[in-house]
């Protein structure tokens, strides 16, 4: 076959080969690991269950039923009411909406800017790398949950401003990991060959530096939702994260810590639900870390 | 390609390795060492029967290209295949005593005193945060515990001095990175001969250094093996070395070993086309004007167990039967064999 | 060719090139040492010519090639390609340096990881905006099959090729901008015999198709005396000896050339030949001292070798082969 008659379609097959071959390999790799796959169905259902809340809760999640308040769990109410009488069901189903939110849109405003600051700051190095890297000190400076409520104090209570305290309190250490990644890769084999063919660095920062640190990024996203969910659950329950009467796990949990004693299942449930989340999300990560591994393909 | 006609002439054997009728015993005796490793995709059959002797004070050379097995037989030896792999069956005799069923205790004081190993990397090999001397000095207290540490301190560093390290008082409190790689090799060497080992497996020795580096290696590795009495496995892919410091040979291909023989005689007359066509792809001897001959094809996949030789899809002398059957080892001359058909008639 | 002045046919002309790196220390990161990785190196390279250049690590045969190609910073001297001076700013290439390529000796950390062939290969081309997106597959293509490659291996990524096949992705990669000077920094040592052989012909095949010009940087000496028509010898920095391959090898004037050649191990020499050993390691290139490079380890240094650094000179008059040695004539090897 000589290069004249390589058509369109010929192509085309070509590529969907190619990308049925890399599928293949990551669904040998995501199946050889019975954790990966559990907390890949964990984080699957809980997206599921978001898309299908309505359909799914009992009650409304707002509605009170004062002379029902802090029903244990019963066929009714099946995790029980809290203290303004509300399912405890409903909420947790409804409110698994709000952590999903939270965590994506966090990870999609902190994710870009760890990965810009990184790459600029590995790549450029010099004053670039100076002053990126003094800044994100300053934030590292601090542990990330009283960074994110100190930022959130400074906002106003509410969830927004809570999702930008916590992104803000995010960013530096993704920008720190991707740094680490550019420095490693900036000097190797690949990127000088580039440079030979005439790249510029903007090219070289975009094209060749940003693939490989992204599945790096990728995998520690993934293994900071947890992190991201406990941090706006514990806004939440000091109130400076989502507002009464909004059914957020943390704010649930914050609740029902009066009734801890006699009615557990107020704080307890909600609870468990931000446990099995983040602990899907840790799971996913750890396997994403295996199949992004472009040298776990070559056995 | 003409029918095969029966032959009148008797057909040699193929050696029969289970009796030993030499006149004096090898000092390491592998027979039919099978190893292979469980991987996802499959098992890899990575050793089919491997046959090979080394003869006491005598070096005997392993080439073979990559993925060969050559390593994997040095490290059966010792019994160094970590999982997935396995040792699936074979007989490896040293010194009169089987060590595939050891006690991993007594495998243990074999390793480093009686069987010691030097790697390709010296640098890799020895611990980056203690003082060579003292690295030398413990691999003498593990298998002496009699040795004061004092005794055995002054014991490495005249080992120290007699591999050729200049002022090495001094040298033995240096750690591994402030050494070339050279002098490493030279302690590596140090370390492995301080026990007087009866056999030293050399792994690629000299493939990290730099040719004058490798000729002194080469040089004290003669002569300390001499002077020692101890036979010496030498692992390479440079026929070169091979040449240089070797008595005899094994070529390996696939798993299992294709020619053995004396240096000179497997080098300058190979009887089984893998050898031949190995040599032929040297550059040393063409000419600049012809092309270097390449063997055609590429190495078989190790995911099948063998059936067939596994050098006969790229051999120009295949017949029908070389797919079906695998070839015995045959007697090409003396103390010289190869694995092929074509020399089930002897020599 | 008598001397290493301006030669008007030369495609690359290489004047006292030197490339100095500073060791920085201390806590105002002042200049400690200098290694002195490549410290004037002339030489010139014709058209379609394949020169060898040898030593072993750290004789700074590798440096000199990345600096010709803007890897690595030139301290002084003066490069012609073309009869135009090179500039390298920044380490980024000046534009007709895209005429001149490199190929690594690591088939297995030059290629991009997470990039299809097709990505890989093409790059050249998008980035001197050479061709569009749509025509890259079958430029690629094109390429490819000169290197022995084909349709199948487009959209593949590099984990799923062997190193030989690597290799011919980096080659590839080079050749499709068409470049009049390839360097070969020990394109093969990290391959297997059989597949080094295949590779060789490739690359010879290649030279004569296109009259291509190598700078053909080994260790392994019976590779570049295969490989090239003339040869230069390295140390600590220096070129030491250069001249007609044949030459140099049946008849070698510097002593390092002599035991270099001395030490290499060869099927044909046997168990235990007669050789020249060189005691010592190299030196390093950190601060090295004035004189002769190889006054250290050589078996006839006189106090003149460690005054004075010795220069190329022509063997004999109108020889090609050219010495750095005082007693060249002395050196009846």
């Amino acid at each position: 076959m000589t290069a004249q008659n390589l058509t369109t379609v010929e192509v085309r097959m070509l590529r969907a080969e190619s990308r049925k071959r890399a599928l293949q390999d990551s669904w040998t790799l995501w199946k050889r690991n019975p954790v990966t796959i559990a907390g890949t169905l964990i984080i699957l259902s809980l997206i599921l269950i978001a898309m299908v809340a309505p359909w799914l809760a009992t009650h409304d999640p707002f509605d009170q039923i004062l002379a029902d308040r802090l029903f244990p769990p019963s066929l009714d109410y099946w995790f029980g009411t809290d203290n303004l009488g509300r399912d405890i069901y409903s909420r947790v189903i409804h409110g698994s909406r709000l952590t999903l939110m939270i965590a994506f849109v966090v990870a999609l405003i902190s994710g870009p800017i760890g990965l810009v600051v990184g790459v600029l700051s590995g790549y450029l190095g010099g004053m670039v790398d100076e002053v990126l890297m003094r800044l994100s000190d300053i934030f590292l400076a601090f542990p990330k949950l009283i960074l994110a409520i100190a930022f959130a104090a400074a906002l106003e209570p509410g969830l927004t401003n809570a999702i930008i305290a916590i992104s803000i309190a995010n960013w530096p250490s993704y920008a720190r990991l991707v740094r680490a990644e550019t420095l490693a890769v900036r000097n190797s084999d690949y990127i000088d060959a580039v440079r030979i063919l005439g790249a510029g660095h903007l090219r070289i920062m975009i094209y060749h530096l940003t693939p490989m640190c992204l599945s790096t990024l990728i995998v520690r996203v993934s293994l900071d939702m947890g992190t991201i969910i406990l941090i706006a659950a514990g806004l939440g329950f000091l109130g400076l994260g989502a507002q009464p009467p909004a059914p957020e796990w943390g704010l649930m949990v914050s609740d029902g810590r009066n009734y801890l004693v006699d009615q557990w299942w107020v704080s307890t449930i909600p609870g468990i639900a931000i446990l099995v989340v983040v602990l899907g999300f840790n799971l996913v990560g750890d396997g994403l870390r295996d199949i992004l591994d472009p040298h776990q393909r070559q056995s | 390609m003409t029918e095969t006609v029966p032959s009148l002439i008797p057909k040699s054997e193929p050696i029969d390795y289970s009796s030993t009728n030499n006149e004096s015993q090898p000092l390491l005796t592998i027979r039919d060492l099978r190893v292979h490793f469980y991987t996802l995709r499959g098992t890899v059959y990575a050793l089919e029967g491997v046959n090979l002797d080394v003869q006491k004070e005598e070096t005997m050379g392993i080439v073979g290209e990559t993925g060969c097995g050559k390593s994997i037989t040095a490290r059966a030896v010792l019994r160094l295949i970590d999982p997935p792999g396995k040792i699936v069956s074979g007989t490896v005799e040293f010194d009169g005593q089987e060590l595939l069923n050891l006690h991993p205790k007594e495998m243990r004081r074999i390793r480093g005193k009686r069987i010691s190993m030097i790697m390709q990397e010296p640098r890799m090999s020895l611990n980056p945060v203690i003082r060579v001397g003292n690295q030398v000095a413990e691999t003498l207290l593990i298998h002496e515990s009699d040795l004061s540490p004092s005794a055995a301190r002054k014991k490495a560093e005249e080992m120290l001095q007699s591999v050729g390290i200049p002022d090495a008082g001094k040298m033995s409190k240096r750690y591994p990175h402030e050494l070339s790689g050279g002098m490493a090799q030279r302690v590596m060497i140090a370390m492995m001969l301080v026990t007087r080992p009866k056999l030293l497996i050399a792994d690629e020795p000299t493939s990290a250094l730099d040719v004058t580096i490798q000729a002194q290696i080469i040089d004290l590795m003669n002569d300390l093996v001499h002077e020692l009495q101890s036979s010496v496995m030498m692992i390479s892919h440079d026929l070169g070395v091979v040449a240089e410091t070797c008595d005899r040979v094994a070529v390996m291909y696939a798993g299992s070993v294709v020619e053995q023989g004396r240096v000179e005689d497997v080098l300058h007359n190979p009887r089984h086309p893998y050898t031949k066509g190995l040599l032929r792809t040297l550059p040393d001897n063409a000419s600049e004007n012809e092309d270097l001959y390449s063997i055609k094809g590429n190495v078989p996949s190790l995911f099948m167990p063998q059936q067939q030789c596994r050098f006969a899809p790229r051999c120009e002398f295949s017949q029908e039967r070389c797919f079906q059957e695998i070839p015995g080892s045959y007697q090409v001359g003396n103390n010289h064999s190869a694995a092929c058909f074509l020399h089930e008639n002897g020599i | 060719m008598s001397s290493v002045d301006s030669n008007p046919s030369s495609l690359l002309e290489v004047k006292d090139l030197h490339v100095y790196f500073p060791i920085r220390g201390g806590v105002m990161r002042r200049q400690l040492h200098t290694v002195k990785a490549v410290s004037g190196v002339s030489l010139n390279l014709a058209q379609g010519e394949v020169l060898g250049l040898v030593g072993e690590s750290g004789c700074g045969k590798t440096t000199l090639g990345r600096a010709l190609v803007g890897l690595a910073p030139m301290t002084s001297g003066r490069v012609f390609f073309n009869a135009k001076e090179l500039h390298h700013k920044n380490g980024k290439s000046s534009n007709h340096a895209m005429k001149m390529q490199l190929i690594f000796q690591d088939p297995y950390s030059s290629l991009h990881p997470r990039k299809q062939v097709r990505d890989l290969v093409g790059e050249g081309l998008l980035i001197n905006g050479l061709a569009r997106v749509e025509e890259l597959d079958e430029k690629v293509l094109d390429i490819l099959e000169k290197v022995g490659l084909g349709v199948d291996h487009l959209y593949r990524y590099p984990h799923e090729f062997s190193g030989g096949q690597r290799q011919r992705i980096s080659l590839a990669r080079a050749l499709i901008l068409k470049p009049e000077l390839i360097i070969l920094d020990e394109p093969t040592s990290a391959l297997d015999v059989s597949v080094q052989a295949q590779i060789l012909n490739m690359l010879k095949g290649l030279q004569k198709e296109y009259n291509l010009t190598y700078l053909f940087i080994s260790h392994d000496l019976s590779v570049v005396r295969y490989m090239s028509r003339r040869i230069g010898v390295m140390y600590l920095g220096n070129l030491v000896e250069i001249g007609p391959t044949r030459s140099v090898f049946e008849n070698p004037k510097h002593p390092y050339t002599h035991s270099l050649l001395s030490a290499l191990p060869s099927i044909k020499k046997g168990k235990r030949k007669e050789r020249m050993i060189l005691k010592g390691d190299p030196p390093t290139p950190i601060d090295p001292p004035p004189g002769c490079p190889f006054a250290d380890r050589c078996s006839n240094t006189q106090e003149k070798c460690r005054i004075e650094k010795p220069v190329l000179e022509p063997l004999k008059k109108e020889s090609s082969q050219l010495v750095a040695c005082f007693f060249q004539n002395e050196n009846v090897l």
